[in-house]
């Protein structure tokens, strides 16, 4: 059949694809995406809050819907392995986990990542152990940030399917060739029913594309090595090719959102500015507190101060040139973290921020905050507190050294 | 008689229950309904850890843009309750501006329910859902007949609307039967509501 429409000229921004509304939640709408991606395997071992995902797939693979190689493991170290060993043979491997889960796949992440092997992660950011907690927060996302992996982390469950999408076409970039980690906040984004656009299946088989590897293990005539040992000869040049593809992915992943904007209409960068135009007093952040954060920007503004936000979306690689091209107007920046970086100098999206600003020839002040730790209800109130003390610091030029802890109980104070 | 406020977006509501009463299930039915009718839901459970007969509540919210809050509801313009033994034990009135509304799962009047809660400025609806389950479900699952009752003073989704989006969601999960059984408990619940008051639109 000759098809006689017009294509748009080169460089013109393509109609968006028609999209259906559905209710679902976050873990839903990652597993809708799989089930339009439908990989060769998927590998995974329930853990809250990631069950929705991979049950609601096994649903999905159970009724016929996909022809995807499901295994379920007996462990999370087996399940990236399992990852790892199709993706070298050749297949697209999807894996997902939160918390305690991604704890135990710790020795395959960085194998993944060294084998350059482009495995997609939806990583259901949960806290770590111990005390034993199911709830949301950053400890888990935050301790994988230096084991190779492109990371992105959404806000809504609109964006952990778009990401999800998005994800899978930046780790199989032959610039790229790296496995890639989509977060989706644990309870406040995977259990959060709303409403979610999801795109024709057709739409998206043609946006991620069949991943067809350069080589793998079971490529014919495929001569390649994987995993092999590697001692004072190349060890030391493969982990700097490795290093400079992470870094090439950041226009890629670029590219890949652009991409996904002519398609969807849902224009994602890898940053995200609120009232970021004349800010002074700017909070950074990362994950699913927008909302709140937001509410607290415009309280701040009809108070008088020039208040914004600056919601970080790509995590690694870190976005340095552009996250210190948007705070350059700022005065004062407050960092919002949701993990604690023990014994560390700063906690970690503190830490990255201010390494990014140091070369700056106007330096701003900054400010910690750690907060929601464990689940604990994150307020538009905590975010006020922290504008007022931003304004202290605006006005006095002076910032302390220590985090302000968000909504914790002073001692003896009783749960509500 | 009190007259309910009229909704502002984003309309904010709280269901209170005990595990296994299909507290979760009926915030995202509603979420659903909202979405058929036009409406950018949420809805979002409260987590602990569940138990069958632990204080469980879900937060529902409405709005005609994306929803940017995600966490709990502390100012609900409408509150489920379902199952009145809460009632002393829940604080389920917390944060109730007058003019709201309450839906509880009773089987006294909404007068008799009005002087337990102590609380003259908001309406008070009451429904024998446990009855109606238990009659038309036959099993003590109050959250359908509560999604009709508290159309009688929440307006912004039509029956038509919740029947539909209950219908089209439980048919994914359960036969035929059980399905008619739900929305009959759904249409007896929004029929035998009696409120102190009235929903304005």
């Amino acid at each position: 059949m000759v098809d006689t429409q017009e294509r748009p000229a080169s460089g013109d921004m393509a109609a968006p694809a028609t999209s259906t509304a559905i209710a679902v939640n976050g873990g839903e709408a990652v597993a809708y995406a799989l089930r339009q991606i439908e990989p060769e395997v998927v590998a995974a071992y329930p853990i809250t809050p990631q069950t929705l995902i991979i049950e609601k797939f096994a649903e999905y693979c159970a009724d016929g819907l996909v022809r995807t190689e499901y295994i379920n493991v007996e462990s999370e170290h087996a399940a990236l392995s399992a990852c790892v060993g199709a993706s070298a043979a050749g297949a697209r491997a999807i894996t997902a986990t939160a918390g305690p889960g991604l704890a135990l796949m710790f020795e395959m992440l960085g194998v993944a990542s060294g084998m350059r092997l482009p495995i997609v992660m939806h990583l259901c950011t949960r806290a770590l152990s111990a005390p034993l907690n199911i709830l949301g927060d950053h400890s888990d996302a935050m301790a994988m940030r230096e084991t190779g992996w492109v990371m992105l982390s959404g806000s809504s469950p609109q964006e952990a399917y778009d990401l999800a999408l998005v994800a899978q076409t930046i780790a199989e970039h032959p610039d790229v060739m790296l496995p890639c980690a989509n977060l989706v906040d644990g309870f406040m984004v995977t259990h959060a029913v709303e409403r979610v656009d999801v795109l024709p299946d057709d739409v998206v088989r043609e946006f991620v594309g069949e991943y067809e590897p350069e080589t793998s293990l079971l490529a014919e005539g495929s001569t390649a090595t994987y995993g092999a040992l590697d001692f004072r000869d190349y060890y030391f040049e493969h982990r700097r090719q490795q290093e400079a593809a992470l870094y090439r992915s950041q226009p890629v992943v670029e590219e890949a959102l652009k991409r996904f904007g002519e398609i969807s209409g849902r224009s994602h960068k890898i940053i995200e500015p609120y009232m970021m135009d004349d800010a002074e007093v700017v909070l950074v952040l990362m994950g699913s507190a927008e909302g709140q954060v937001h509410a607290a920007v415009d309280a701040a503004r009809d108070a008088g101060l020039k208040a914004g936000a600056l919601r970080i979306r790509l995590l690694r690689p870190f976005p340095t040139e552009a996250v210190a091209e948007a705070l350059s107007g700022a005065r004062v920046i407050g960092v919002l973290d949701r993990a604690i970086g023990f014994g560390s100098v700063d906690n970690p999206l503190l830490s990255d921020v201010k390494s990014a600003l140091w070369d700056q020839s106007a330096r701003p002040l900054t400010k910690g905050f750690v907060y929601g730790l464990g689940g604990r209800v994150v307020t538009l109130g905590q975010f006020n507190q922290a504008f007022d003390e931003l304004r202290t610091v605006l006005e006095t030029g002076e910032t302390p050294g220590d985090p302000t802890y968000l909504g914790l109980r002073e001692d003896g104070e009783v749960p509500a | 008689m009190v007259t309910t406020t009229p909704v502002t977006l984003p309309a904010e509501i709280r269901w209170h229950g005990r595990g296994g009463q299909g507290v979760v299930t009926a915030s995202r039915l509603l979420a659903t309904a909202a979405l058929e009718g036009g409406y950018y839901p949420q809805s979002l459970p409260d987590f602990g850890a569940e138990r069958s007969g632990a204080p469980v509540a879900a937060y529902t919210r409405i709005d005609d843009r994306p929803p940017t809050m995600r966490g709990p509801v502390d100012n609900p313009g409408l509150v489920l309750v379902l199952d009145p033994s809460l009632i002393g034990n829940v604080d389920v009135l917390e944060g109730m501006a007058p003019g709201s509304a309450v839906v509880v799962n009773s089987i006294r009047s909404p007068e008799d329910e009005q002087e337990r809660l102590v609380r003259d400025d908001i309406v008070i609806c009451t429904v024998d859902a446990t009855a109606i389950a238990l009659e038309l479900i036959g099993r003590p699952l109050p959250n359908t007949p509560m999604l009709g009752a508290l159309l009688q003073v929440f307006p912004m989704v039509s029956l038509d609307t919740m029947v539909e989006a209950v219908r089209k969601q439980l048919s994914d999960i359960f036969p035929e039967g059980v399905v008619d059984g739900n929305v009959a408990a759904l249409n007896r619940g929004y029929e035998s509501a009696r409120s102190t008051g009235q929903g304005v639109v």
